[in-house]
């Protein structure tokens, strides 16, 4: 019998796939079932956000940030509020950074809690998903209780929060961190030393050191190649200078060093979140600059003063004095950047928007190269990949 | 930290010589800007230094500046993670001007410029593959560019009678409106009625002190 010659089969995956995270729409080449090739198309989801931001103020970019990576908002908004504050030069109050603190790492918890229990569904495991997103639940009413938001908080603000926590909320927080762990276990029982989980994760889409800094990776996905970077601890921000916690990293970057990474992760937040509670000073929640924040309601009843600077902020805004910045901040799913441009006006001059999800994605074809095509679910899956911030 | 910033600027201004034109630091991070044909040598550079060990490339940019001879710069931020230091590497081109591509030195960049090439039109030359990134098949225009309207150009509506989706040219019902917050006390040069004689009268009075 002659040897035939088999073509090789190409495959669109998506953009309406459920394992495919949102809108990608993914080419692959395939060689039976092992991929050759895989060609990301990114963009249907691009929404202009750059574009929008350099025809607003400042204070109304703001929310544009919750709309990226809608799984964790308050971690983008934190880098953006960080930049414009280092434009201006000023800092938030010691307890405007504690509440910021702890609410970009509930934004943590809920990335890593969406992501672990996706990635489980993706490979085949239901059951996390729907513990999982009691949980999410719970994270959610926080953040609806301290901004009336569910999820698109736009509660920091330059300078500060927009509000103070509502009574009794810290504590609420202060015993979910301590029902939480138990949740962790679970997924733990269900995942770690689950026979079919480890055959679809261990040694999927490893990758070495060199290579994840080679493709530009960052956070857990670079943690879990063994390289102890954390902006938290290198290039503290805000009082994560403050805070003990420890950087997990993996050893192989596999898909199931990734998950491993994220699990303790979740561990280390819930101890930061802890400290935060702990350790929240009280006093002013943000600056006592009322040409940046505005009065509260109260005076603006009582003073003209008020009235007038209330009036300015929110038709006219600040006005940023020139200058440019990158400011990172270690948001859940690697190094969120901002790199903000000022002309001095009102409005944003540039705002170039750094997403860790866009170098992960990138990367898809090299993790997935030779793999099969099941695998390609398991690591778009394990790099956490969501389209709100990828394609801006 | 800012000391330790300088020295790494001057550090790279004299191993680099005739790339480097100016280095900076502003808000507690370092800029160095550099001549746009030499960008490969000098991120390389940058990469393998004892002293540098800019390992990660985070981020490629495009700023668009339309009132300069060269409208574009193109920002390259670096990390280091083994220094724990950061560097941003600008260099200016135009519509026209390529830039060597930097995807040998860094494979990161090749989504960072491809998505360059899409919102601006800066041509990377050298390039493996230079397609459009964010927006959607067939667009024409950068929409990043500053005299990119906000609204575009066309909009899209699926048509029934055509069963599919048609590209049609913007109508908006209402203008797009803009501010410009420049206070009239601020912006206005010319005198109001009646200071005129305000500055009259105190030259008049600095005269007679004369």
């Amino acid at each position: 019998m002659s040897e035939k010659q088999i073509k090789n089969y190409n495959l669109n995956f998506g953009p309406q796939h459920p394992s495919a995270h949102g809108v990608l729409r993914l080419v692959l080449e395939l060689d039976g079932e092992v991929i050759d090739r895989a060609d990301p198309h990114v963009g249907l989801l691009h929404r202009g956000t750059e574009k929008l931001i350099e025809h607003k103020s400042y204070a109304q970019a703001m929310p544009y940030f919750d709309r990226l990576d809608y799984v964790s908002p308050q971690n983008q908004e934190h880098a953006f509020v960080l930049a414009t504050e280092k434009l201006l030069g000023i800092e938030a109050p010691p307890r405007g950074q504690y509440i910021r603190v702890l609410f970009a790492e509930i934004g943590r918890e809920l990335n890593h809690i969406f992501t672990v229990c996706a990635f489980a569904m993706d490979i085949g495991a239901m059951t996390p998903m729907l513990w999982g997103f009691e949980h999410r639940e719970k994270l959610m009413e926080f953040c609806e209780r301290v901004s009336g938001a569910r999820m698109h908080m736009a509660y920091f603000r330059t300078g500060g929060v927009a509000s103070d926590m509502p009574d009794g909320l810290a504590d609420d927080i202060d015993a979910w961190c301590d029902e939480f762990p138990q949740m962790i276990d679970d997924f733990e029982t269900l995942l770690t030393e689950n026979r079919i989980f480890k055959q679809r994760t261990v040694d999927i889409g490893g990758l070495s050191a060199e290579e994840a800094m080679d493709w530009g990776f960052s956070g857990p996905n670079l943690r879990a190649c063994g390289v102890p970077w954390d902006i938290r601890k290198a290039q503290p921000y805000d009082v994560y200078d403050k805070m003990d916690f420890d950087i997990p990293v993996g050893k192989t970057g596999d898909c199931y060093d990734r998950y491993l990474v994220r699990i303790a992760e979740m561990r280390q937040s819930l101890r930061i979140i802890k400290q935060c509670v702990a350790d929240m000073p009280g006093g002013p929640v943000k600056t006592d600059n009322h040409k940046i924040t505005p009065p509260s309601r109260g005076d603006m009843k009582q003073s003209m003063e008020s009235l007038i600077h209330h009036f300015k902020l929110f038709t006219e805004g600040y006005h940023v004095p020139a200058g440019d910045t990158y400011t990172a901040v270690e948001a859940p799913k690697g190094e969120f950047g901002v790199y903000l441009v000022s002309d001095g006006s009102n409005k944003p001059y540039r705002c170039k928007i750094r997403p860790p999800g866009f170098a992960h994605l990138q990367a898809l074809e090299l993790v997935s190269k030779g793999h099969m095509l099941a695998d390609v679910v398991a690591n778009i899956g394990a790099l956490d990949i969501v389209f709100g911030e990828i394609d801006r | 930290m800012d000391l330790a910033l300088n020295d790494l600027g001057e550090l790279i201004a004299t191993a680099l010589p005739n790339e480097v034109t100016a280095t900076g630091v502003a808000n507690g991070e370092l800029a160095v800007s550099v001549r746009s044909e030499t960008i490969v040598k000098v991120l390389t550079f940058l990469r393998d230094d004892v002293n540098c060990q800019f390992k990660v490339l985070m981020d490629v940019c495009g700023v668009d500046y339309p009132d300069r001879e060269e409208r574009f710069d193109v920002v390259y931020n670096l990390l280091s993670m083994t220094h724990n230091q950061r560097v941003r590497v600008k260099i200016r081109t135009d519509e026209k001007k390529p830039v060597p591509s930097v995807v040998s030195v860094f494979s990161s960049a090749n989504w960072w410029e491809r998505e360059a090439w899409d919102l601006f039109g800066i041509y990377f030359s050298g390039h493996p593959d230079l397609r459009r990134i964010m927006t959607d098949y067939g667009f024409e225009g950068h929409p990043l560019r500053k005299d990119f309207p906000l609204t575009g150009y066309v909009e899209i509506r699926y048509d029934d009678e055509q069963k599919r989706v048609v590209y049609e040219p913007v109508k908006m019902a209402q203008d797009f409106r803009s501010f410009d917050f420049i206070s009239p006390w601020e912006a206005m040069d010319a005198p109001l009625p009646g200071d005129e004689k305000a500055e009259q009268a105190d030259d008049a009075a600095g005269e007679g002190e004369g």
